[in-house]
């Protein structure tokens, strides 16, 4: 069963994690076999922008050794089988329609959004 | 064999009113007749804590007893009560990894251990799914 997972909140945590909750959550149940589609909303459309880096965090003498590298995390998405798309009017009101975006994120106008749930029997909103 | 529903949640116990919805959504589900799976995920790992404790509530003025402060573990508790007393089926599972990170390894009984696997699983075996994404 293809859900589709619509990300909105972005950055949450991040730093600690190393990651985006939901697009780790994503991978994980990707290799348990789950199909899925990804939609970005809201702030996380800046997920799709290509190049984005995060220095790695120090506190005191602790070094953090993985920064978070989320531009990546959701290519590596795309490259197990997980179709990834952008709201259109997201990426134009952050300023970012014309940022060089991952090539394999599809930018969605907010009105073709009913059509691609239409492509997924499940639709699973964070 | 009842028709299933799996609900993913992540808030942490205490913050918002987003938790006392799921835990009223998860009641009205079993007394409707379906078993529910809840996928307790990041902070939502702290609601079936063992180690929650109530207190007493000076602004109140009333000691910890006449207070009664909630506790998610305690509603877990009565939520898998209520399924075991209807026949019907209450899966709460812990997300592994968010307990370890969180150090919440100490969970009331009746509730598990468990990885994005088994909400995969548990989604596909219900009837539908809603996440309770945070904020």
């Amino acid at each position: 069963m293809k859900t589709l997972q619509i990300v909105e909140t972005a950055y949450r945590a991040t730093v600690e994690e190393q990651d985006d909750t939901i697009v780790w959550l994503t991978h994980a149940m990707t290799g348990a076999g789950g199909q899925f589609g990804m939609l970005l909303t809201g702030n996380a459309v800046c997920y799709a922008v290509h190049g984005q880096q995060v220095p790695k965090l120090t506190i005191g003498e602790w070094q953090q050794s993985h920064a978070p590298d989320l531009g990546a995390d959701v290519s590596a998405l795309v490259a197990k089988g997980v179709s990834l798309y952008a709201v259109e009017e997201d990426l134009e009101e952050r300023g970012l329609r014309d940022a060089k975006l991952s090539e394999s994120v599809t930018v969605v106008p907010r009105d073709e959004l009913p059509r691609l749930f239409e492509e997924y029997p499940r639709v699973w909103k964070w | 064999m009842a028709a299933s529903l799996t609900i993913a949640i992540m808030d942490a116990p205490f913050e918002n009113a987003r938790t006392v919805t799921v835990f009223r959504l998860v009641q009205a589900a079993l007394k409707s007749g379906h078993d529910v799976n809840v996928f307790a995920y990041e902070g939502a790992v702290g609601l079936s804590f063992a180690r929650q404790a109530a207190h007493a509530n000076a602004v109140h003025g009333r000691d910890a007893a006449a207070e009664n402060h909630p506790l998610p573990r305690v509603w877990i508790e009565q939520l898998l009560g209520l399924a075991r007393k209807s026949g019907r089926k209450l899966d709460w599972v812990n997300c592994g990894l968010c307990v370890d990170e969180r150090g919440m390894g100490e969970a009331i009984d009746g509730v598990r251990r468990g990885t994005p696997a088994d909400l995969w699983k548990m989604s596909v075996e219900s009837v539908n799914s809603l996440t309770v994404g945070t904020r």
